[in-house]
């Protein structure tokens, strides 16, 4: 027990540790690791979207899915599995993406944002936490998307074919336009993003079950590893200069639901964005279909104009996220209630 | 008693466990199929001072034997 901890702890740090070396080496402030961030700028290379500098297919995005595909083979745990509701786990992926995008950062780069001293994470942190407990009320009722069955091996390499494929043409320049887009070193992403891939497998490192363990089984295992994470970019950001505090209320209100929304999905999901490319990686089509879904989502967000800029949150983004969280709401409600009808 | 836990994300398996021993059973057989879902599952028993027997079953499925 105490062995799995430190994996988590350990993990935190590590993740903190890549963020604040890709930052210095060109990536975006405070976006060293951004899940929701990189696959929109994936989705955008793809031309999915046409956001200009936001085309670039970061190596990142397969690097964790590599390296938790690599763990998962060393460890004998890779397996294709598939056919958990995959069409609604489709649409949280999508509103996850929606409300990644408007408050500007799934849970990791939230967390990256607040050690950067950017205090409008903190009203997210407040959403996250509450989209968390109402999430895991839906599961202590008896919320499920039901169970997975064993596929194909073929059925489980997609998604890493897919990434090694996209990660061949980013390198070549065959796809996006790199040259637009803040951005560390290729090597250096995708070698950083293998070991966190890795270690994420191993130690289960996620953003959501960290608060929602804690609300379900008082367990603090997996919160570790994400305060571990913040205390590493805050002492590191404040070593390199980089910790600025700013502080606003404007858009309070939205930053709190769109993390609300992504703190919902994620727990409906069983884990947060950076946890469904390790799923995906060891082979979990389910979390797969999720990543489409939040492509899907990038893609929606920009071509409609309702993902925020750092200054704004559009008023198309303020009506996804309602409309978001009524949805995903309902899902729940609806499970919850047929649960003691129809069989698992 | 059993919980058939096969095919279930976290942290479903363990959800279910811990409805399985809100009565404290003497003994409860957990069926899962990922090493996420054992290890979880196993730290709650323990935590709920259940000791914790794992017998392979089959194709990756594991029984998770708990006991007082």
């Amino acid at each position: 027990m105490f062995k799995e901890k430190n994996l988590v702890i350990l993990t935190g740090f590590v993740i903190g540790l890549a963020a604040l070396i890709l930052v210095a080496f060109g990536n975006p402030t405070n976006m060293g690791f951004c899940i929701a961030c990189f696959i929109r700028d994936i989705t955008g290379a793809l031309e999915l979207h046409t956001a200009n500098g936001l085309q670039y297919a970061r190596p990142e995005i397969f690097g964790i899915i590599l390296g938790s595909s690599l763990l998962a083979l060393l460890n004998k745990e890779w397996r294709a599995t598939s056919g958990s509701a995959p069409v609604l786990r489709f649409v949280l992926g999508f509103f996850m993406m929606a409300g990644a995008l408007v408050f500007l950062g799934c849970p990791l780069r939230m967390v990256l944002r607040l050690g950067g001293g950017d205090g409008k994470a903190i009203f997210a942190l407040l959403g996250f936490t509450g989209g968390i407990a109402l999430g895991s009320f839906f599961l202590n009722k008896g919320f499920t998307l039901g169970r997975s069955y064993k596929q194909k091996t073929v059925d489980g390499i997609v998604l890493p074919i897919i990434a090694i494929v996209l990660a061949v043409f980013s390198f070549a320049d065959l796809i996006g336009d790199a040259s637009a887009a803040k951005h560390a070193p290729f090597f250096l992403s995708l070698g950083l993003a293998l070991i966190v891939g890795g270690l994420a497998q191993r130690s289960r490192f996620c953003m959501v079950g960290g608060i929602r363990d804690y609300i379900l089984f008082r367990e603090n295992r997996l919160f570790l590893g994400s305060l571990t994470l913040f205390l590493t970019v805050l002492i590191g950001n404040i070593i390199l200069g980089n910790f600025h505090v700013s502080f606003t209320t404007d858009g309070s209100i939205w930053f709190f639901l769109s993390m609300a929304l992504v703190g919902l999905c994620g727990v409906l999901l069983g884990g947060c964005p950076l946890r469904q490319l390790i799923l995906a990686g060891e082979g979990n089509g389910d979390s797969a279909i999720t990543v489409f879904g939040m492509v899907v989502g990038a893609a929606v967000s920009h071509n409609f104009s309702t993902a925020s800029t750092p200054a704004l949150v559009k008023t198309g983004g303020k009506i996804e996220i309602v409309v978001g969280l009524i949805i995903v709401s309902l899902i729940g409600y609806v499970i919850i209630s047929k649960q003691n009808k129809e069989v698992i | 008693m059993n919980v058939d836990a096969r095919g279930l994300v976290c942290p479903q398996p363990v959800i279910l466990t811990k409805k399985a021993l809100t009565d404290r059973p003497a003994a409860v057989d957990v069926l899962v199929d990922s090493v996420a879902a054992i290890e979880n599952v196993t730290r709650y028993a323990i935590a709920m001072k259940y000791n914790v027997e794992k017998v392979a079953s089959s194709d990756g499925e594991y029984i998770l034997k708990l006991s007082k």
